[in-house]
């Protein structure tokens, strides 16, 4: 899949989807999770964060939509600042699908619920059904608009709450451990799903092996900062510094062995 | 579970009523609630008169009366708390069947029986010809607060994902050799319920998390204008508009 080519009319954005700079982050509690993270994504640019747990992952993610403030540093999303005022902006721009589809998926139907990021900018009427069957398209999952979530099975559920950030034309799309809870073939499918997908990604993951398939480039979050950041394959096959994240490849995986789609 | 937002109490089906819009068939049936609770008790042929009105609905909804009455069941409690108003409320006495009952008590049960019966046959019409996502649709249409709305909806979705987490909890609690025989084992039930609260609050701030990041700023986007015409009002207005008339006949005869 080529990253996307930049038509004349995204020329004026060509600012990178995300720009995080400096950002710094303590809870109120006083627990510090980031220490002045930076990390650039180019548009069209599928990256992996990989990290153990308690690096700062999900801190990170929830600074990348304003839900959380940054304490200090800033992120930009396609050249716009992540501030109060920007807030319904920003949102629209950045579509983070969840770990937990059940937690995603709150609207009676499949259709309301792809519906429901469009309707809430503003959107009505054929277009707004045009756009939830657009989006329901990319995923494959067309045919069951009228179902109720919690009818379909749990590889479907995940399809479903792709689709509902899809909907919303995101500049770029988060994955919170995409892979988490899939046989091999729902696992397959939203594989093949996502590199279809003319949008820049950002996948936070411990499913290393998914990283390799899907993503080119990767970094290391620990401890708050950006510990590594290159090609998937290179940080993967580089023991030392595997071994000084806690990161581990499944028994018998070589990621020397698979060769990458080029990027 | 049958596809669509199928319950119990619905019927699937392609009657006029079915068709009509939702708010207009929620605005009858409260109309017609009204109209009836405030028809005098001693009027008697008018409460049979409006259990015609609504055998006439159930006719053109094509609801057969079993399913009718089967659903009528959940009425009991009401029919047991009238049955004992004749024995309980004070005032002149008189015999039925040998026993003593009182007067004031036995119109009070009639009453609360004849009222009670019309509400419910009339909101199990309701339910059986309206789907539970329409029923919500219909009362935001009518200005129903938001919140109570989204409650409402919440529940429908969320009704399915907190039972099969009970009966998760249940089954690891069984694996585990616990068995509920009696007041000994309340403790640990009372513990799971505790659990089983705190991960539903715990999704609903995840959920909430979600509905943020997609743009809720505490008013849910309208999707579905449900909207009337005159027509439809009309038709759905014969009910308690008959009911009326039905009523203020009553009241002067």
């Amino acid at each position: 899949m080529d990253p996307v080519t930049l038509s004349p009319k995204d020329a004026r954005t060509a600012a990178p989807s995300l720009d995080v700079s400096g950002l710094a982050y303590a809870y109120p509690d006083g627990h510090q999770a980031l220490f002045g993270v930076n990390l650039t994504v180019g548009r069209g640019e599928r990256v992996a964060v990989l990290g153990p747990n308690g690096a700062g992952k999900t801190t990170l993610v929830l600074h990348l939509n304003g839900i959380l403030e940054a304490g200090s540093g800033s992120v930009h999303v396609a050249g716009l600042p992540v501030a109060k005022r920007n807030l319904a902006e920003i949102r629209r721009r950045v579509g983070i699908v969840f770990q937990d589809p059940d937690d995603q998926l709150f609207m009676p139907t499949v259709r309301e619920d792809v519906a429901f990021g469009p309707a809430a900018s503003g959107l009505r009427g054929p277009e707004l059904e045009e756009r939830v069957l657009r989006a329901l398209k990319q995923v494959g999952m067309e045919e069951y608009v009228g179902r109720p979530p919690h009818h379909l099975s749990f590889g479907q559920r995940r399809r479903v709450a792709v689709a509902t950030v899809l909907a919303m034309e995101p500049e770029i799309l988060v994955l919170d451990e995409p892979s988490s809870n899939l046989d091999p073939a729902s696992r397959r499918e939203l594989a093949d799903i996502l590199r279809s997908l003319d949008v820049t990604v950002l996948m936070v993951t411990h499913d290393l092996p998914y990283a390799l398939e899907l993503c080119p480039r990767a970094v290391i979050l620990s401890e708050g900062v950006v510990a590594a950041d290159g090609r998937t394959q290179e940080l993967l096959c580089d023991e030392e510094l595997m071994r000084a994240h806690r990161l581990e490849l499944p028994f018998g995986f070589d990621p020397r062995s698979v060769t990458v789609p080029s990027p | 579970m049958g596809a669509g937002h199928a319950h119990k109490l619905y019927r699937h089906g392609h009657s006029p009523v079915h068709r009509l819009p939702p708010h207009c068939k929620l605005a009858a049936v409260f109309g017609f609630v009204l109209v009836v609770v405030s028809t005098p008790r001693e009027a008697m042929w008018a409460f049979g008169l409006y259990a015609a009105l609504l055998a006439a609905v159930a006719a053109v909804a094509r609801i057969p009366a079993g399913f009718l009455l089967k659903r009528l069941v959940i009425e009991v409690p009401f029919v047991a708390f009238a049955l004992l108003m004749p024995f309980v409320v004070p005032g002149e006495q008189t015999t039925v069947l040998g026993v003593s009952v009182s007067v004031p008590g036995l119109w009070g049960a009639w009453n609360v029986l004849a009222k009670a019966t019309l509400g419910v046959a009339a909101s199990v019409l309701l339910a059986s010809t309206t789907e539970l996502r329409a029923v919500l649709l219909g009362l935001q249409r009518l200005k129903l607060p938001p919140l109570l709305v989204q409650i409402a909806s919440f529940m429908i979705r969320y009704g399915d994902v907190i039972t099969d987490e009970m009966r998760r909890m249940s089954i690891a609690r069984r694996s585990r050799g616990f068995e509920a025989r009696g007041v000994r084992q309340w403790g640990v039930l009372a513990t799971s319920m505790g659990a089983l609260f705190i991960r539903s609050y715990e999704r609903g701030e995840r959920v909430h998390l979600a509905m943020v990041s997609r743009g809720y700023a505490g008013t849910m986007p309208v999707m579905d204008e449900v909207t009337a015409d005159r027509t439809q009002w009309a038709y759905a207005a014969a009910l308690p508009v008959l009911a009326l008339a039905v009523c203020l006949l009553g009241w002067t005869l």
